[in-house]
């Protein structure tokens, strides 16, 4: 037994490969929170009266409420005026493309993997990437707005397509949600927004691409996608962050918004910086994720692969409005050393024969703590209602904690509610009958995580399933010896 | 191919094997039998790297390397193979997947390229044929649900994948019927060659029996007390081990 805890311990224990600092000029406002603050990024960012009023709103609403404490996470409590709630990368003027942009900040862009030109080429994924505060590339603009779908910052958005942003802004996630929706919607500096109109199928994949840079800044995007009737988009995100001793908090809200028959899938790969081995520094991921099916057969599908953060607190949820509507949440966590993940996933059925379907996969390691936690809620007219829930937990070692919180709250006798979970340990046994093939312990270790995560990795696009499934591997290095 | 000198080895402070010698050619086949408790099992664990075995005194050379130096998976890129007497399940990971990791591991290991998908499968097929295991077992996980049978089954089935130099049955033929015995002891057959060998780890003699070994050892109290071509195996089968135990048993104390 003894034997076994020193391999796993091993293998439990990896560098963070993104963890290097941009050395780029950036404009920062002064540390901490206030309606002068509110005020002047809404100025810097050029706003129109509606929207500071909106944020105003959602800070005179923040300032009155308190911190959850109901997540199974722990953590020193946060200073708010500790943190710079703006901070861009400097741009001296509008960019036409990206041979403009600061060559700082391509190359950061190339350490994280992403070469945007190389993208664009190879896999035709339009990407908007996020630094810090501010949205400093888009591609494929120009082809999207052929189609009529419009794909950029939402700081471009508030300019340029106001009626859009103000009909669904909050519309989802209301800016009195939650503790942290609330301070998003105050402080919120920039994020992706994505607008497909009516029939369209998005002919590519669309990716925003979130970096936190500067030091004790908070990283405060807002996403929102719109998909009118019977269009489609798939959406990815990825996330990393230099690292440092300090938390640095991160607090988003994603809204979708799928119209009759329109289909939005949504997947993520967070590996925001978790932290050292012994818990020192990493990123607080702190975000509020909810789509709405408006309409009827209209379908919203989350898919996440979280290996970062020191902690999660995430619920990427679906409101199934619309009759015959679709939800789905397909969750791999990962979390080592000292890391606290606690997700999972709301459904909520309104309309008339909804269905949806949970997929979570948690895996832990080291000394960390995973927790999955959803509610599945029927309403009373949601007639035929049904709902499949699947929560499996992987552990390596014995040190480490999993979690399982499932709420079910049905009000109409036709809802059909399926919940099954497992949990499971990776054995010394297995990893020794893998060594005797000549399959060393670490790459065991990615096959049977891989494996373990294979249902979910399989709703991700392949050219993220094939990151995803390095980065579980990378995260797990050192935790088997 | 093999050479034990004097191996002794360890559990939990506990001494298992008190000296154990063997030297093994390529080509012969060695039954390693004996009672309960003599440490067949403790030999195979240690030839193949548990690390909960200690080796304390004596040296094991293969294929002209110290073994002793080398981890589970060196040996098993070398050119070693355990049946498992216990093959052990491995949910989420399909056995087709598996057979293909290890398989990789060694050719890189050897310096060679992976075998890709068309290759991969083409060898599949062959070596299926050769072992008689059903195509549906290997879209399944590692062992997973699998029946005793079947679990003896796919050990043979990568031993003929990885195409080892020395293997090592460690009571392959606990828990199988006579049809599974036939079957397992026919493929093992059809993967001898002069140039790999085999060590047979067992009670009884009906593995025997369709493997004819080149020799016969018998294993008592840590040590090889007996050897012998494989009429020692039928004199052991008709006299049973108590004779050893009369001869041998005072001995070790």
């Amino acid at each position: 037994m003894k034997e076994e805890m020193d391999v796993l311990e091993q293998t439990i224990g990896s560098e963070y490969k993104y963890g290097f600092v941009t050395d780029i000029e950036t404009e920062t406002v002064p540390k901490g929170i206030n309606e002068s603050i509110v005020r002047l990024i809404s100025k810097k960012k050029n706003e129109p009266e509606w929207m500071l009023n909106w944020r105003l709103k959602a800070f005179a609403h923040w300032i009155k409420m308190e911190e959850p404490q109901w997540p199974n996470v722990t953590y020193p409590p946060i200073n708010f005026q500790d943190i710079i709630y703006y901070a861009a990368p400097k741009k001296k003027k509008a960019l036409n493309g990206l041979d403009e942009v600061d060559p700082e900040l391509l190359k950061t862009f190339e350490k994280l993997g992403i070469s945007i030109n190389e993208q664009k080429r190879l896999t035709g994924v339009a990407v908007d990437v996020v630094m810090d505060s501010v949205s400093v590339a888009t591609s494929f603009k120009k082809q999207l707005a052929e189609v009529g779908i419009i794909f950029c910052s939402m700081s471009e958005a508030i300019q340029n397509h106001p009626e859009l942003v103000q009909k669904y802004i909050g519309s989802v996630v209301p800016m009195t949600d939650n503790y942290f929706a609330a301070l998003n919607s105050a402080v919120f500096t920039d994020g992706s927004f994505c607008y497909i109109p009516k029939g369209v199928r998005c002919p590519m994949e669309l990716s925003t691409y979130f970096r936190i840079n500067t030091e004790n800044s908070g990283q405060f995007e807002r996403t929102l996608i719109v998909a009118e009737e019977e269009s489609y988009v798939s959406y990815l995100e990825g996330c990393t962050a230099p690292k440092r001793d300090e938390n640095q908090l991160h607090a988003a809200v994603v809204e979708l918004v799928a119209h009759r028959k329109a289909e939005i899938k949504y997947s993520t790969v967070q590996n925001w910086y978790p932290g050292d081995a012994n818990g020192a520094g990493g990123i607080y991921n702190f975000v509020t994720k909810r789509g709405i099916c408006m309409g009827e057969y209209a379908k919203i599908s989350w898919s996440q692969v979280e290996t970062g953060s020191a902690i999660t607190w995430k619920y990427p949820s679906v409101i199934l409005k619309g009759d015959h509507s679709v939800g789905e949440f397909y969750s791999v966590a990962l979390t080592n050393h000292l890391q606290q993940a606690d997700t999972g996933t709301k459904m909520i059925h309104i309309g008339k024969n909804t269905r949806s379907r949970i997929v979570s996969k948690g895996i832990s390691a080291g000394r960390s703590q995973n927790s999955y936690r959803g509610l599945v809620r029927v309403g009373k007219n949601a007639i035929n209602a049904r709902n499949f829930s699947q929560c499996d937990s992987l552990l390596l070692g014995d040190q480490c904690g999993a979690h399982t919180f499932p709420y079910i709250e049905a009000a109409h006798p036709s809802a059909v509610i399926e919940h099954e979970a497992t949990t499971s340990k990776i054995g010394e046994d297995q990893l020794f009958y893998c060594r005797q093939r000549g399959i060393d312990t670490e790459a065991a270790v990615a096959l049977i995580v891989t494996g373990f995560a294979k249902e979910v990795m399989n709703q991700l696009p392949m050219e993220f399933a094939v990151e995803a499934q390095k980065l579980l591997a990378i995260s797990l290095e050192g935790s088997v010896g | 191919m093999l050479s034990i000198q004097n191996i002794h080895a360890a559990i939990e402070g506990k001494e298992i094997l008190k000296g154990i010698n063997l030297d093994i050619q390529p080509g012969e086949v060695h039954a390693i039998m004996g009672p309960n408790g003599s440490g067949k099992s403790t030999l195979a664990s240690v030839l193949a790297g548990r690390e909960e075995y200690e080796v304390t005194e004596g040296s094991i050379e293969f294929l002209g390397k110290n073994m002793l130096e080398l981890s589970p998976e060196e040996r098993a890129r070398e050119g070693l193979f355990l049946a498992f007497q216990y093959p052990v399940e491995i949910p989420g990971v399909s056995t087709t997947n598996f057979i293909k990791s290890a398989l990789n591991e060694k050719r890189k290991y050897h310096g060679l390229e992976p075998l890709d998908a068309v290759a991969f499968l083409k060898l599949m097929k062959e070596k299926m044929q050769l072992v008689e295991i059903d195509k549906a077992l290997l879209t399944r996980s590692v062992n997973e649900g699998f029946s005793g049978g079947e679990k003896k089954k796919n050990e043979i089935f990568q031993m003929a994948m990885l195409e080892p130099k020395l293997t090592i049955l460690d009571e392959t033929d606990s828990g199988l019927d006579i049809d599974a015995l036939r079957i397992v002891a026919s493929g093992v057959n059809k993967l001898r060659s002069k140039d790999n060998a085999i060590i047979v780890i067992t009670h009884y003699q009906r593995l025997l029996d369709y493997l004819q070994p080149d020799f016969v050892h018998v294993l008592y109290k840590g040590r090889i007390v007996k050897s012998g071509t494989k009429e020692l195996a039928l004199t052991l089968e008709d006299q049973g081990y108590d004779y050893i135990k009369e001869e041998f048993g005072a001995t070790t104390i």
